[in-house]
């Protein structure tokens, strides 16, 4: 025992669009009232969570032309639940995915210093691009970037923001009624931005927040993706909660931090994570596989083999064999709006490895979907799984997990109240919370302790 | 059928929130709160107040940019409050802290996505059980659109200078546009889209979901929205209107409008135009308020709401105008100035508090029971929607087969 051991940070992802969440579940509540959103942040903050995280979707995912049905469709804008929950929680970070590209930095800047205001300084973004035409449809700009510019843009875009935000310096309110001087400074809020992406000037008008700025989340996976977070972000929401997977993530990406001069603490890893709980670890398995059942069933079974073959098998049994046609790999793809496909690089080597698993195995279509897909993180009893967290944290796969659960709003429920607990006593996890802002929470600096930038005057 | 007034009917009562007040000095009174500004506490302490004042909702003021003492150009004063949260978020916040009152905030057709907007305000309706609205504003300063960096705006003098008109009606048109984005967004799933069938695993029926196929002048918006249909169906549209061209804005898109005559006479040709504006627009059978905006300086004696004008214009230096009527005297005599001006087919008002913290309280303290006494005003909320209280149905949705 002669390391501390890392305190882990924990978060809670409200359930979202996709086959993870099993809205056929006699539990499942809405996804769309405020009450759903409102009991799910209780519970995190409860448990003290660090934060509660909203994923974001600006157009409604199509597969074979049609509005992909199966999972659950329909979510509420994400600032204005984040303003919402602020009114029912008093410490929960809220942390919201916006995207860089079908929004503008002047209002962007303007939502997230004013959510953090009205939070009392728990708000942070989770930056998102993309470049697709099909989401563009929906805005103004339409599909207007390329591909291989949307890192950049983003990249300007949060520079630009982060310009914004530092344009007050939170001293420039006097509100003197004796003397009428409410700014202390004329041009408070001035601001100029010339570049490639955007070339904007005027004054901001929302004065310096609690935290100075959101934390700052990025999730992309490609190498532009982990610079950009090694240059700028806080956080990293990953996909990478097994062991080795997290290990190397984390890995690579604290050694890009060296190079923009930012220390290891400077960005932390808190992969996404599923679970399921039983009294035993064997009733937790057992459920875990009722869980994955629900999760596929066999309309889903087949959409998902759609999402390799790209055609359309409506006509296949889920119950029976793999098809023996090949992927179709010439035509535009047959699943729109979703990032998931573009992990399928090869259909032809995937659709061969499949029906040999498959034919080696006895699989039907839905067996295959059900044990080549995303299986939970987590499956136990609570102590199992507290240990195994805390194993994971301390081994450096994270510095913690943002946890989704598979039921709204309730599926939380447990893990706060079976998990946490232990975590607490084994001495990993905050007690209570310490600080008011999520970057207390995060044990992440303020950016005023770094500024340098104001001419004296 | 028009909403129209008649000699008794119950006039309806919107606050407007703006800073500390809408006088310009108003943040030095003694009873402001200027350095409380940026807090939800002070949001929810005046739509609390509101609130219990049975009145129907509030509106929240908003801009892309800095407030100015001019027109269309930015100062660099410093006597001023400068700065604000933005209304979307700040209606939002104070939602589940009230239960019965309208949440109505400005949103800037000009420099925002009808997307993003559609589904806020839809958003907020979820949050709120069905109270929310919009304020749909155009923005006419070049400064601003510097701040988007999309869109050149030529510098103008007025809205209503001869040289503006072209401007001023491509942006209004442009406004239209987008209310007609925002609403067919909003009608984008029929109510019972969602049905959760386990036996096919179909969450929604995707037939009851529908493309909006918008294509316009300024943007094309393809739909469905992201989020289902609001509780109320369609939230409460509103403007404010000043001439001819917002009034048509109003009469082709709104629920209720706000205009600012300054006597009777006046009210009923405004009244007039928008109606004939409505007929027009073939809405001649929907329900559309025309509210009168008023600044109110509300004092139990009229020589005090006097002495506080002056002292307030004294601090500001200048005399206080507006583009609405100014009020400055008793609750009592201000019910009898809303009774007046109700007569020319007005529906009810926005009251502009000239300090909030001592004007909105004097409405909801000393005008509402004036009010409820002569029978003009609610008791009691009479429903739980926004919609509900304006006596405005929940509409059919467009998409929906017959």
């Amino acid at each position: 025992m002669s390391k501390r051991q890392k305190q882990i940070h924990l978060a809670a992802h409200f359930p979202g669009v996709n086959n993870t969440t099993v809205w056929s579940d006699p539990a499942a509540g809405s996804h769309i009232e405020f009450s759903s959103f409102a009991h799910f942040a209780k519970t995190a903050e409860r448990a003290k969570f660090d934060f509660l995280f909203l994923a974001e979707g600006l157009r409604l995912r199509e597969q074979g032309g049609k509005i992909y049905d199966l999972d659950v469709v329909g979510r509420p804008d994400t600032f204005t639940v984040l303003a919402a929950l602020a009114a029912v929680t008093d410490r929960l970070g809220l942390t919201g995915t916006i995207n860089s590209t079908f929004n503008e930095p002047y209002e962007v800047a303007r939502q997230f210093a004013s959510l953090d205001h009205l939070s009392g300084g728990r708000s942070a973004w989770n930056v998102v691009t993309s470049w697709d035409a099909f989401t563009g449809e929906n805005f103004r700009r339409g599909g207007f970037l390329p591909q291989e510019e949307r890192y950049s843009r983003a990249e300007e875009f949060l520079t630009t923001a982060n310009e914004l935000f530092d344009s007050w310096y939170g001293d420039e309110i006097l509100a003197d009624q004796a003397t009428g001087t409410f700014l202390r400074d004329a041009k408070a809020g001035a601001f100029v931005h010339r570049g490639r992406h955007f070339d904007i000037h005027g004054r901001f008008n929302v004065p310096r927040s609690p935290q100075g700025r959101p934390v700052i989340f990025q999730a992309g996976d490609s190498d532009e993706g982990r610079e950009f977070a090694a240059s700028s972000a806080d956080a990293i929401f990953s996909r990478y909660a097994t062991l080795k997977e997290g290990q190397a993530f984390y890995t690579d990406v604290k050694a890009r931090l060296a190079k923009y001069g930012r220390a290891h603490d400077q960005l932390l890893i808190l992969p996404a994570a599923t679970f399921v709980l039983g009294d035993t670890d064997e009733e937790a398995a057992e459920l875990a596989r009722e869980v994955r059942r629900a999760q596929v069933s066999g309309a889903t079974a087949l959409k998902h083999l759609e999402f390799v073959w790209n055609r359309d098998l409506s006509s296949y049994d889920p119950d029976g064999p793999l098809p023996d046609i090949d992927p179709n790999v010439s035509a535009e793809h047959i699943s729109r709006g979703r990032a998931q496909v573009r992990m399928y690089r090869d259909p032809l080597a995937i659709a061969r490895e499949w029906r040999e698993l498959a034919a080696a195995n006895k699989w039907s279509i839905r067996d295959l979907v059900i044990e080549t897909g995303n299986r939970q993180n987590f499956v136990g009893a609570p102590a199992t799984v507290a240990r195994t967290i805390n194993e994971f944290v301390q081994a450096d796969a994270g510095d913690g997990f943002i946890l989704v659960p598979h039921i709204t709003p309730g599926g939380l429920d447990v893990f706060a109240d079976k998990v946490v607990p232990l975590l607490q006593e084994q001495g990993v996890f905050r007690a209570d919370y310490e600080g008011t802002t999520l970057r207390d929470h995060l044990g992440l600096t303020h950016p005023d302790e770094a500024r340098t930038d104001r001419v004296a005057s | 059928m028009s909403s129209s007034s008649s000699a008794s009917a119950p006039l309806h009562l919107a606050v407007a929130l703006d800073g500390t007040g809408w006088h310009p000095a108003s943040w030095r009174e003694p009873v402001a709160r200027p350095r409380e500004l940026f807090t939800a506490a002070y949001w929810a302490d005046l739509v609390t107040e509101a609130e219990h004042g049975l009145i129907d909702f509030v509106t929240f003021e908003d801009g892309l940019g800095p407030q100015s003492s001019h027109f269309l150009e930015p100062d660099e004063r410093t006597d001023q409050v400068r700065g604000r949260l933005d209304a979307v978020l700040v209606a939002s916040r104070v939602a589940p802290l009230t239960r019965h009152i309208g949440l109505v905030p400005t949103v800037v057709a000009t420099h925002t996505e009808p997307f993003h907007i559609s589904k806020a305000t839809a958003t907020l309706d979820h949050v709120s059980a069905g109270r929310a609205g919009l304020r749909v504003q155009i923005d006419a300063r070049p400064n601003e659109a510097a701040h988007f960096g999309r869109r050149t705006i030529p510098r103008i003098e007025a809205y209503d200078s001869p040289a503006a008109q072209d401007l001023v009606v491509d942006l209004f048109d442009e406004a239209a546009d987008y209310v007609e984005v925002v609403r067919r967004l909003w009608d984008s799933w029929e109510d019972d889209a969602e049905i959760r069938e386990v036996a096919t695993g179909r969450f929604i029926d995707r037939d009851k979901l529908h493309y909006i196929d918008f294509e316009g002048r300024h943007f094309s918006v393809k739909g469905p929205s992201i989020t289902p249909r609001p509780p109320q169906g369609q939230p409460v549209v509103t403007a404010l209107a000043h001439q001819t061209v917002p009034y048509r804005l109003v009469a082709r898109q709104a629920d209720v409008g706000y205009v600012t005559p300054h006597d009777t006479d006046q009210a009923r040709a405004i009244v007039a135009e928008i109606r004939a504006e409505q007929a027009v627009a073939g809405r001649a059978d929907q329900p559309l308020h025309v509210l009168g905006d008023l600044v109110v300086f509300l004092d139990d004696d009229q020589a005090g709401a006097r002495a506080r004008r002056e002292r307030l214009e004294a601090l500001a230096g200048e005399p206080y105008t507006s583009d609405a009527r100014i009020f400055t005297g008793t609750p009592v005599q201000l019910a009898d100035l809303l009774e007046e001006l109700a007569e020319g087919g007005l529906t009810g008002f926005r009251l502009r508090p000239a300090v909030a913290d001592h004007d909105l309280p004097k409405i909801t303290r000393g005008l509402v029971p004036e009010l409820q006494r002569r029978g003009r005003f609610r008791h009691a909320y009479e429903a739980d929607t926004l919609r509900g209280l304006l006596g405005l149905d929940r509409p059919a949705n467009r998409f929906a087969a017959a």
